[in-house]
This record gives C-alpha cells, structure tokens and sequence, in this order.
C-alpha cells in the first residue's frame, strides 16, 4: 500500500475546532457525507456481494432455481473432486508462468529499447501501447481470424516455415492453442509491461549510471548490478499485477478456444463460467469454487508480496 | 557529428526497432483491411466496400442497438466513478471522521478480490435489488471495480494542492462545497481526465461484466460480436466480425492517442501499486 495517510487538520479547520476533543465537528460531518458515496458503493456492491458469495458457497443453490437448503462441506468437496478441477489448475500454473516470463521479459527489453526520448522511440511507444486500448475481447476476435485458415494468414505462415504439414489452425492442438493465446496476450499487454517498468527505469537517478561509468563499468555489469537492482520494486509489481491476471485469464480462452482442444485449455476461471452457466449450472458450486480462488489468490499475493520485499530489505 | 561507423552500428537497433513496430501495428492493420476487402464467407466477397458493414448493421438487434448499450454503459461508468471519486478523494484528503482510514482500505482491498469471484453473487443480487439484466447494474458493477485506483488516484490529486489556495477561497466565504467546485476542482483536473480514461477504456471493452450479467437486446458490442462468432456453425463471417473490431477499436485507440499523456500519468502516479 503506498497510501499517505493525511490527517493533518486543515488551518480552516483549527480555527473553527471547538476545544473538546472526541466531538465531531461540522466539518468532520462534511468530510463523511462527501465519502459517502464511496461508502455506499463499497458496502453495496462489494462487502454484499462478497458476503452472498460465501453465502452461496455453503447452500444448494442452482441458476434457475435459485436456494436449496443448506450444503456446506458438500459443494467445496465438489469442486475439489471435479474431474476438470486438477487439470485447470494445473493448465492455469503453466498459462501464468509462461505468460509471466514472456511478458515482464519483453517488457523490461522494450523499456530498455525506447527509454531515451527521441521521435522514434516516442513512435515505437505509441505502436507498442495502442494495443492496451483494444479490449481483451477485440484483441481475441482479431486473432481468432488472423488463426483461421479460412482468412488468416498465419497458418499459411506456419506451413511456409514448416511448422505444420497443412494450412491448419493453430488452434486445433493444445500446444497450439496454448502459444497460440499467449502471443495473442504479449501482443495484447508488453506495451502495459513496457510502460511500468519504463517509470521504474526513469526514476533511477542519471548519477548513478555516470557514477558506475567513471568506476570503468561495462554495459552489462551497469545493467546486471545497478539497473536490475535498483529496478526491483517496478519488477516486484510487475510480476504481481502480471501473477494475478494471468491466474485469472478468461476472456482470451473463452474465445479463442472455449477450453478446448478438449479442455485441455481450460482455465480455472472458465471453469467457473462452465459450472455456473453451461453444464451443471449449479451457482453453489460456482461460488465454492470463486471462493477457493479468492483465497488461492490472497495466499498467493502475499506470499509474492513477502518474497520480494523480504529480499528487498537484504 | 555521426561518423559512419555510428551509422553502421546503430543500424542493428534501427532494424530491431522497425520490425517490432511492425509486429505491433500488424493485427490492427490487418483487421482494418480485412473489414473492407474481399474474402470468400463473407458479405464483401468481390472488390472492396462497405458489405461486413452492412451485414453488422442488420446482425439480430442491429449494430445501432449494441453500440447505444455500449456507450450508455462507458457514459454511466466514467460519470459514477468520476462522481464517487471525487468526492471520496477529496474526503480523503482534507477531512478527519471516524471510519476513514476503515473505508479507504477497504476501497482498495476490492484490488484483491478478482472479477470471477464477485460475478457469481452478482447475478443473484442484482436481480434482488430489480438490476437483472440492467445497463445501469453493470455500470455499477464496473464503476465499483474502477474505484481503487480511482479514489487513490483522486487522493493523491487533492494532496498536491496547496492548502493556500482553499484558504483564499475559505476567506472569500465559500463553503467546502463551493472551494470544491469552484477551486479545487480546476486544480485536479489532470487527475480526474485520467481517472474517467480509464474508467472509458474498462467499461467500453469489458467483455466478462457483460457476459455473466446482460443478454439479448441489452448486449453491449463486446458481447455481441463474441455471440456473432459462436452464433453460426461451419463458416463463421469473419468479415463483419472485424467490421465490428473496427467499429469497436476506433474510439478507443482515437482517444487513448489523443490522451497518452493522461494514461501515462496513471503508471507514474504509484495508483497502480495498490
């Protein structure tokens, strides 16, 4: 959390203070109705919800049909027996890894590429960037018939260099299907990466590297003992922001692939979407298992956030 | 003075720089083409013209129809958050009461609850409060998503004014209402432009919000041109998809251009870091 709290009172403020202390005066009374707003907003539609969604979790409870009585240990049992349950967790783990490494790699080289300012690095910023205001859902549909080998030209590529025998989607085998959405989502999000590593890059005192260069250190030893180093908070929040999201990928397998080659790209979030809405559409059961996400993913995020700030501190 | 030999050993970079600016550039560029040029399947199938267009315009509840469901749900988004925001960062910044460290940190702690865990209950609650299937219950739910960055961003915006110059504005009678709108509000204007861009870019290519929560002749474009391509088994019409694409992508990346700056602003604020 990088939150000042200000409690400074304001110098109006001191003057119209009453003495007694513990009071509130007409001002604190203003403060809080100008936050009520937000007050509302949190409490109704995320405190509610978030409770409703343990809730649920603990009821029979089906899209049509609404409750049905109570079923606590049942639906977690469920879900941890689902026969999809394994396997999308672990397709999940291989997706995030993949798409982490790729993206904050890249991401850190196109930083390092454009970092001075000059006409042509502002342009190749602005190329790279103009994809972060498709949303993911355009982006699918772009490379949903840039895959297809009814218009696309990419399985004419791949059979040119000779990676398929035939002009076929890419689509149609899981490893296919997997390299295929990831490239889909480093087209999608490096300019993202590039850009937050960028502010990291620039905060970094010009001293320093002039420092380092009158010591006589090379290129590489500056970028391997002042660069990364010094670059650790930007990298420490890029792979957290990166982590979660690609944990929680959705929209890119819904559409590119629907789980498929045979779920065999079915993520756990999908899985939620499918148990909800297509096949069992048990709501009790999908809210067991958004549980089991959410607090997967607060273990998850604090167990990063400790690792890299405990490393920090050394 | 560029010697020749500078020439020859930037030319690697120049090479690299050029190639990756096209791999970047290519989708959309490809996309845009294709909207308009001829391809079996499709409605323009001989010479180039406005046939996917057309097909888009007429596709089940109509282009028009889509595209109202999507402005209506960004046009709602940006004034709710912008609204709630505003008020909220400026009680953060310059108000004591009780509760408000509470309140601050449970806005952001909605950055640690994903999408897929809140859009289950939602289904059931917004049918509880009469929202079922509402442009204004998604924009509700988007605005809520979008109020950690946006409150700590708006916070932030309101401890950077000087308290002098509320002051004048105190002296000269105002209320803390009136210092608000007639002072404050000027002052973090950069602020606010970046907060309702990004709250624009979420809610008018959100696709997953719409997905769980709204259908038929509410489905804002996102959703639709998803269902376009489902919809038709065999041959799938990728040529009035990416008519759609088009439609869909030319606001949003005229405006990103147009307000880089205010985007960028976002990174370099540490409002991220949430």
């Amino acid at each position: 959390m990088t939150a000042s709290p200000a409690t400074e009172t304001p110098p109006s403020d001191r003057r119209r203070r009453p003495g007694r202390s513990g009071r509130l005066t007409a001002r604190d009374l203003q403060g809080a109705l100008y936050a009520s707003p937000t007050l509302v907003f949190v409490l109704f539609l995320f405190v509610v919800p978030l409770g409703l969604v343990l809730y649920m979790s603990t009821n029979k409870w089906s899209l049509l049909g609404g409750k049905q009585g109570s079923n606590f240990p049942a639906n977690f049992q469920q879900a941890l027996e689902h026969p999809m349950f394994w396997p999308a967790v672990s397709f999940t783990v291989k997706y995030t890894v993949i798409a982490t490494v790729l993206l904050i790699g890249l991401g850190l080289c196109l930083a390092l590429l454009v970092q001075e300012s000059s006409r042509w690095k502002g342009f190749l910023r602005t190329t790279v960037l103009v994809p972060s205001a498709l949303g993911l859902a355009s982006a699918s549909l772009i490379f949903y018939a840039l895959y297809s080998p009814q218009v696309g030209p990419v399985p004419r590529w791949m059979q040119a260099l000779g990676v398929t025998d035939a002009v076929v989607s890419p689509l149609g085998t899981p490893d296919g299907a997997l390299w295929a959405t990831v490239f889909l989502i480093v087209w999608r999000f490096a300019g993202f990466y590039m850009l937050l590593l960028l502010v990291g890059l620039q905060a970094i005192s010009r001293d320093v590297y002039e420092a380092a260069r009158i010591d006589g250190a090379g290129t590489l030893a500056i970028f391997r003992r002042i660069t990364l180093p010094l670059l650790r908070p930007s990298l420490a929040l890029s792979t957290v922001m990166c982590v979660t999201g690609s944990l929680l990928a959705f929209d890119q397998f819904f559409i590119l692939t629907k789980g498929g080659p045979d779920g065999s790209t079915m993520t756990i979030v999908q899985l939620i979407y499918n148990v909800a809405f297509e096949t069992k559409r048990d709501l009790g059961l999908a809210a067991a298992l958004s549980v089991i996400v959410l607090v997967a993913l607060v273990v998850i995020n604090v167990f990063q956030l400790r690792v890299l700030r405990g490393s920090d501190e050394k | 003075m560029i010697t020749v030999r500078q020439v020859f050993a930037r030319t690697p970079y120049y090479v690299v720089t050029t190639g990756l600016a096209i791999i970047f550039m290519y989708p959309l560029l490809w996309s845009a083409w294709n909207s308009v040029a001829p391809n079996p399947g499709t409605a323009q199938v001989q010479g180039y013209g406005f046939g996917n267009y057309a097909t888009l315009m007429h596709y089940q509840h109509g282009l028009p129809t889509y595209l109202w469901n999507s402005v209506v749900i960004s046009v709602l988004t940006v004034v709710f958050t912008m609204l709630v925001s505003t008020l909220g960062g400026y009680a953060f910044a310059r108000f004591t009461f009780p509760g408000k460290n509470l309140l601050f940190l449970l806005t952001l702690s909605i950055l640690m609850v994903p999408y897929a865990t809140l859009l289950i209950p939602f289904v059931v609650w917004l049918k509880t409060i009469g929202l079922q299937n509402s442009l204004v219950g998604v924009a509700l739910v988007l605005s809520m998503f979008q109020l950690p960055f946006a409150t700590f961003m708006m916070r932030i915006s309101f401890e950077a004014v000087p308290r002098e110059i509320e002051e004048s504005a105190y002296v000269d009678g105002c209320t803390s209402f009136g210092a608000l709108r007639r002072v404050l509000l000027h002052a973090v204007k950069p602020g606010l432009i970046t907060v309702g861009l990004f709250a624009f870019l979420a809610a008018w290519n959100d696709f997953m919000v719409p997905l769980y929560l709204l259908q038929g002749d509410k489905a804002p474009l996102p959703l639709a041109l998803v269902g376009m391509r489902q919809q038709v088994m065999g041959v799938i019409d990728y040529g009035s998809t990416q008519a759609g694409v088009v439609v869909l992508a030319v606001p949003a990346v005229l405006l990103f251009v147009a307000l880089q700056r205010h985007y960028v602003a976002g990174f370099m604020s540490g409002a991220l870091k949430g």
